[in-house]
């Protein structure tokens, strides 16, 4: 638990840091003339304080005792990871197969492999679900999902319904 | 009278028949988030936001209005027919209301839950009516002074009031402020943080993918790690003769239920407060001033009855200080705040000039909403049973699915996807390590205000920092935040002079 903490506390660090120098592109200090801060000052002094928090959290962990309680659940981070990537993947395919064709192998993975469910309840959600996200988004709300390499496919629907 | 008239007006807006409508899907879905373990109101309003740009803006802010309010009917669902809270919210419905399941008085739980939140909903939105239009009335007063030192007191009630690791707290407000700085500087109009010309953050980090990141995907990655083993639903039966005895014995619990109101609705309005403490606290209170208290744990009808008053003012008590001041009381309501504003409604004083349909519509919809939720919990509780027995995975993969194409939604960027997906890790960890994310969210709705209100008094007052000190409402809002801020240090003083103390006695 305190080797998270003080990973997280180091990563704020970074983060902040990070901030500092691309806030540092506008003026961070105090405008003589026209009053008040420039542009960069808000973001910059707020990293600021945040990197000398998280500085102050680091501090304290080792004034801490170490409790033993694990920061991942190892029985079921696995199941965390997998979900996860499974998302970062779905994402990563929308522009190239459409959301549509992500979306039903999410479910598919996620129903079937991942979840153990019978082919009926997958395969219900996974037919119902594009059909609601259509009628839906696309119908209703005139909200254009990604659609990639499918995109010709749907030429007849949008000449149905458009 | 004043009031009257326009309170009858709010209601010739939200009794049309759409609306009426609106109020019946909205709670009826609020319901079924706040019972399902895990998602709460504030889950629920995040992952349903991008779906609303299908109704009018009146229309949209009843119906988020309406699932928070189910959403707070719901969360003892779950509490009672499976001991799990159904939201943090209802934690404190978990002490008596699984007992009086187990003892096989489910059904008499849920009624006491069920009136008792409408209850605790009528007051305090009778409450909310009295109080909202001479707040908006102080409130017009404000000037960029008095708006930057009443974003900084709400801040500061996070560090004074919230209970978090302090540091940790500090940490997720300056988080969420930097966040909200992204994009075109307010004043100079220069691009800033965008990081190496990433043109996805031109247009600045929208709330809405925060939240489904954190609330929506975040939540997601929690419940998997936390459920072990599909919880068991305890049965519920409702009859009418169960109704009638479940009314008789509320009716005895007037004094409980008119604390926990009152309670209920001013700690809901502090924004580090909300929902969750007000419960506990009424819990709290009714235990010390029964009779019995011995009996509290262990199948109380009065241990129900306390929280779920208090939760359901507690959250009419955080919309009060979102509508009239523009300062969201809760992370629910600085979502509400958040979409009003992408629907081009600025909460706060003028609002109530400039549109008092809309104003007076939305509060009149709390009635309407309370009577609501009141029959379709009472009448559904057949069917939560049953769906509380929907497997986790299925619901997890619909939300996620839900966070994917509602946060590509509102923008039409796969940017957002992304950031949405960063955040959802991001906020999974940070929560693991017990990082407040309340803070961060509302730090990022109010972040340009507060940015813009700072600037804009001191190139007023040609950088006179005194200026905040100098209006008399900035001065005490300053004092305040100033006294929260410093609060936690003095308890911790006072808390070692008594350790001293003891020490020398001895």
């Amino acid at each position: 638990m305190l080797t998270a903490d003080r990973v997280i506390a180091l990563a704020l660090i970074g983060l902040s840091g990070y901030f500092m120098v691309h806030a540092s592109a506008l003026p961070i200090g105090w405008h003589g003339e026209s009053g008040g801060p420039g542009g960069g000052a808000f973001p910059f002094w707020l990293s600021a304080i945040m990197a000398l928090c998280a500085g102050g959290v680091l501090v304290r962990s080792f004034w801490q005792d170490e409790t033993f309680v694990p920061f991942f659940d190892p029985e079921t981070i696995r199941s965390v990871i997998a979900v996860g990537l499974a998302l970062f993947v779905t994402i990563g395919l929308i522009p190239y197969t459409g959301a549509y064709v992500a979306i039903v192998l999410f479910l598919l993975w996620y129903l079937k492999v991942f979840g153990g469910h019978g082919w009926v309840l997958t395969g219900g959600l996974v037919v119902a679900t594009p059909i609601f996200l259509f009628f839906f988004f696309e119908v209703a709300l005139k909200i254009l999902l990604p659609k990639g390499w499918t995109e010709p496919l749907f030429l007849p629907l949008y000449a149905i319904f458009f | 009278m004043e009031i009257l008239s326009l309170l009858a007006d709010g209601f010739a807006t939200s009794l049309s028949p759409f609306n009426l409508m609106i109020v019946l899907i909205g709670v009826t879905a609020g319901l079924f988030i706040g019972a399902m373990p895990g998602l709460g109101s504030v889950n629920g309003v995040a992952i349903v936001l991008p779906l609303t740009f299908i109704v009018p803006p009146s229309s949209a802010i009843i119906l988020l209005a309406a699932i928070y309010y189910g959403a707070m009917y719901g969360g003892a669902v779950s509490s009672v027919l499976l001991g799990i809270p159904g939201a943090s919210t209802a934690v404190a419905t978990t002490f008596d209301g699984r007992p009086m399941a187990q003892q096989g008085r489910a059904g008499l739980a849920l009624i006491a839950a069920a009136v008792a939140s409408f209850v605790g909903g009528t007051i305090s939105v009778v409450l909310f009516t009295l109080f909202a239009v001479p707040l908006a009335d102080l409130a017009l007063a404000f000037g960029p002074a008095e708006e930057f030192a009443l974003v900084l007191l709400a801040f500061t009630t996070f560090v004074g009031l919230g209970g978090d690791d302090i540091l940790k707290t500090i940490i997720m407000i300056c988080l969420g402020l930097v966040l909200s700085t992204v994009g075109l500087d307010l004043i100079s109009g220069q691009p800033r943080l965008i990081f190496g010309d990433l043109p996805g953050f031109y247009a600045g980090i929208s709330f809405l993918v925060l939240a489904i990141g954190v609330y929506g995907v975040g939540e997601v990655l929690h419940t998997i790690e936390t459920s072990k083993s599909a919880p068991s639903v305890t049965p519920a039966k409702l009859t009418f003769r169960e109704l009638g005895a479940g009314l008789r014995e509320m009716n005895r619990l007037w004094k409980t239920m008119s604390f926990g109101s009152f309670l209920g609705f001013f700690v809901g309005m502090l924004p580090a407060a909300g929902a969750t403490p007000a419960s506990l606290m009424a819990y709290g209170l009714a235990k010390t001033t029964s009779k019995k208290p011995e009996t509290f744990g262990k199948g109380n009808i009065e241990g129900v009855a306390a929280p779920e008053t208090a939760n359901n003012a507690a959250s009419t008590g955080s919309l009060l200080p979102m509508l009239t001041l523009g300062i969201p009381g809760s992370p629910t309501t600085a979502l509400l705040l958040g979409g009003m504003v992408m629907w081009g409604l600025m909460p706060g004083p003028m609002l109530f000039i400039e549109q008092p349909d809309f104003v007076w519509g939305l509060i009149s919809s709390l009635y309407t909403a309370n009577f609501a939720a009141v029959a379709i919990n009472l009448a559904l509780i057949p069917l939560f049973v049953w769906a509380l027995r929907m497997p986790f995975t299925v619901l997890c993969a619909l939300v996620l699915v839900l966070c994917i194409v509602g946060g590509f939604a509102p923008s039409q960027k796969l940017h957002d996807v992304w950031l949405i997906a960063g955040f959802g890790v991001a906020g999974y960890l940070l929560r693991k390590a017990d990082y407040p994310l309340a803070p961060l969210v509302l730090a990022l709705v109010l972040g340009p205000l507060m940015e813009s209100s700072f600037r804009q008094t001191l190139i007023a007052e040609q950088g006179n920092v005194l200026a905040f000190f100098e209006r008399p409402l900035s001065a005490t809002f300053m004092g305040l935040a100033i006294l929260f801020f410093l609060l936690p240090l003095l308890k911790r003083m006072r808390g070692r002079a008594k350790k001293n103390g003891v020490a020398a006695a001895e």
